[in-house]
């Protein structure tokens, strides 16, 4: 009896798990297709029209292919008229300062948390943690009436001041890393004579490269995206726009011209397309990292 | 002075000197830019004021105009759309996460493509979003080809039966990758062994799903629908970029940014940000109420303090072993 059942059942199992094994194939790649697709679709829309002029724009369907893949005229009439050359300079000595000095402090902040014991230890933590529950544009009602006394409105460097604040997913990321480096290492230098601040600066911060990188893309990302407090602390929009805030140009009388608007968009994203594409394992190692800390 | 200096020459002083020194800007920029608004932020909202000139304490009643305003009450309300929406959000990410953490061909490429709209900054996504909803534009256009009639199709951003549904669904387009790489990370922390052993034991994918998968990153899951909540009460970008809280799309955020910001009711748009702050924290604490009775297990926090304690004392045992050992050498020395 039971020698046949063994017989019979094994065939139709198999082929039932083949039948469901190819419906799940074809689920699997459908569902990957379709969400690429949402994804990309508003991407590509943008694409086609900042390739077409002014009068193909207004008589074709926004998903017609151009005439033109080399037509770059909207392309460069919006990087004049949103003055993003300028736009590209403030938003790279914004991310130079902010990456620079957010690490050091940073990292210098993760060695103290991480290799000693004292007293506020736990509270500073604390603090930090608890910093990362309070939204940012909550915030921003109060923080804007102290930028004003500090008179750090309308400057790059106030602004700058203000981003570098260092946020906790950062420390995170450098606490952990830390608690991977043996202690070793700092009590074999200690012997040889070694103070903190060598031990900081030529025994651990090259061993942190990895978690430097991590989050320095993740706060770039951020930092290089930020159009809020841009907006709201850089008021003066042709001096001192950043690549998000530049984009507002186009509303009021450009508002419907979108070929040219596409145009700006597709400048604005490309620096963060190409970090992108260079990047991916360190961008994805972050965003997992950010979980983390929940 | 001497006393100063050789104290700053000892180890101990070294020591206080690094932790004052790498500790004290992050510190005070934390103290400058987030708890002392904080507080401001609740003194504001005792007053009536502007950002200039003179204010006048008024108690309470910031907070009774909060709870009698409907344009606020019924802000609050939209949140319901974002919290449908992120719960969406972690379902299809989820899926999509587990899809692609089996053996997919170009599984690189999906991921990257469905991950990209969150590297873009917001202006440039109200920018696509206002484009890609225009009558007639990219969203009429892909479903016309699978047959919709456009002269059927909603005013997308105009007509409030449906235009909170299109700013979520924005948001959903930004976040979707970010939750997606998320849940990716922690599956595969998952013991691959694992996977393998249920393959031998003839488990279906489904079940590989609900027995492996489900049960080992149920924190994280349960988290993030937590955070969702949180996140949906403070949902702003996407109806301030792309309708500027227009035709019934303001949320609460975006209400109080204008009453701030435009208005300049500096004292309630204080109270609503305490206000929402004070549902923020309650959900928090629940939440790690609920990590603690119920997720016994992901307390992981406690167990990595007790980690860390042991190899302290671990490593103090071993310096302590070897500045004896320096001792004993350089006692021998002398005896030489």
């Amino acid at each position: 009896m039971q020698a046949k059942t063994a017989k019979i059942k094994p065939s139709k199992i198999v082929h039932h798990y083949t039948l469901s094994h190819y419906i799940w194939i074809i689920v699997k790649y459908a569902s990957l297709l379709l969400f690429s697709f949402m994804a990309v679709i508003p991407l590509v829309s943008c694409f086609v029209t900042a390739f077409k002029d002014d009068v193909e724009y207004q008589s074709t369907n926004v998903m017609t292919p151009p005439v033109s893949w080399v037509n770059f005229s909207n392309f460069i009439k919006a990087f004049q008229t949103a003055n993003m050359g300028n736009a590209f300079k403030n938003s790279a000595i914004i991310l130079i300062c902010v990456l620079l000095i957010s690490t050091i402090i940073g990292t210098q902040l993760a060695y103290v948390l991480n290799r000693f014991a004292f007293p506020m230890n736990g509270l500073i933590r604390n603090l930090f943690t608890f910093a990362a529950l309070l939204p940012g544009i909550a915030m921003q009602v109060s923080v804007y009436s102290i930028m004003l006394h500090l008179h750090l409105v309308n400057s790059l460097y106030g602004y700058i001041i203000m981003m570098c604040g260092t946020d906790v997913i950062s420390i995170y990321i450098y606490i952990q890393f830390f608690e991977n480096l043996s202690t070793s290492l700092d009590e074999s230098a200690i012997i040889d004579g070694a103070s903190y601040w060598t031990i900081y600066w030529r025994i651990l911060l090259p061993l942190l490269k990895p978690a430097i990188v991590t989050s320095c893309i993740l706060k770039g990302a951020g930092t290089y995206n930020e159009y809020y407090c841009a907006m709201l602390y850089l008021q003066d929009k042709t001096k001192l726009g950043t690549v998000a805030t530049s984009l507002y140009t186009f509303t009021g009388p450009l508002g419907s011209k979108y070929n040219l608007i596409c145009a700006g968009v597709i400048i604005s994203f490309i620096p963060a397309l190409i970090v992108f594409i260079a990047c991916q394992k360190q961008i994805y190692n972050g965003i997992a990292a950010g979980a983390v800390k929940g | 002075m001497s006393k100063i200096q050789s104290f700053f020459k000892s180890k101990k002083g070294q020591r206080a000197l690094i932790i004052v020194g790498f500790s004290i800007i992050p510190l005070i920029l934390l103290l400058v830019f987030t708890y002392y608004p904080f507080l401001e932020m609740i003194k504001f909202s005792f007053y009536n004021m502007r950002y200039a000139g003179a204010r006048k304490f008024v108690g309470f009643k910031n907070y009774i105009t909060l709870f009698n305003k409907r344009e606020i009450a019924g802000s609050l309300v939209l949140s319901l759309y974002y919290m449908v929406g992120a719960v969406i959000q972690i379902s299809i990410a989820l899926y999509l996460a587990t899809i692609l953490s089996m053996k997919v061909r170009m599984g690189g490429l999906f991921k990257g493509l469905i991950f990209f709209p969150f590297l873009i900054n917001g202006i440039a996504i109200g920018f696509i979003f206002k484009f890609f909803y225009t009558r007639g534009f990219v969203l009429d256009t892909v479903l016309s080809w699978i047959g919709f009639n456009m002269e059927t199709l909603p005013y997308w951003l105009k007509d409030q039966a449906i235009n909170n549904w299109s700013l979520v669904y924005s948001s959903f387009w930004k976040y979707l990758g970010q939750n997606m790489v998320l849940f990716i990370g922690a599956i595969m922390s998952v013991d691959a062994a694992l996977y393998e052993a249920a393959e031998l034991d003839g488990a279906n994918k489904f079940q590989q799903f609900r027995y492996i998968i489900l049960p080992s990153i149920k924190t994280i899951v349960t988290l993030n629908i937590i955070l969702s909540i949180t996140g949906s009460l403070s949902a702003f970008e996407a109806p301030y970029v792309i309708t500027s809280g227009n035709n019934g799309t303001g949320t609460f955020f975006v209400v109080m940014n204008k009453i701030a910001h435009t208005d300049q009711k500096v004292g309630l748009a204080s109270a609503m940000a305490v206000f929402l702050l004070v549902v923020i924290l309650i959900c928090t604490l629940i939440q790690k109420l609920l990590f603690k009775y119920i997720f016994r297990n992901a307390n992981t926090d406690d167990e990595s303090l007790k980690a860390k304690k042991a190899r302290e004392k671990e490593a103090k045992a071993k310096l302590k072993a070897i500045k004896a050992e320096q001792k004993a050498l350089k006692a021998a020395k002398g005896g030489n």
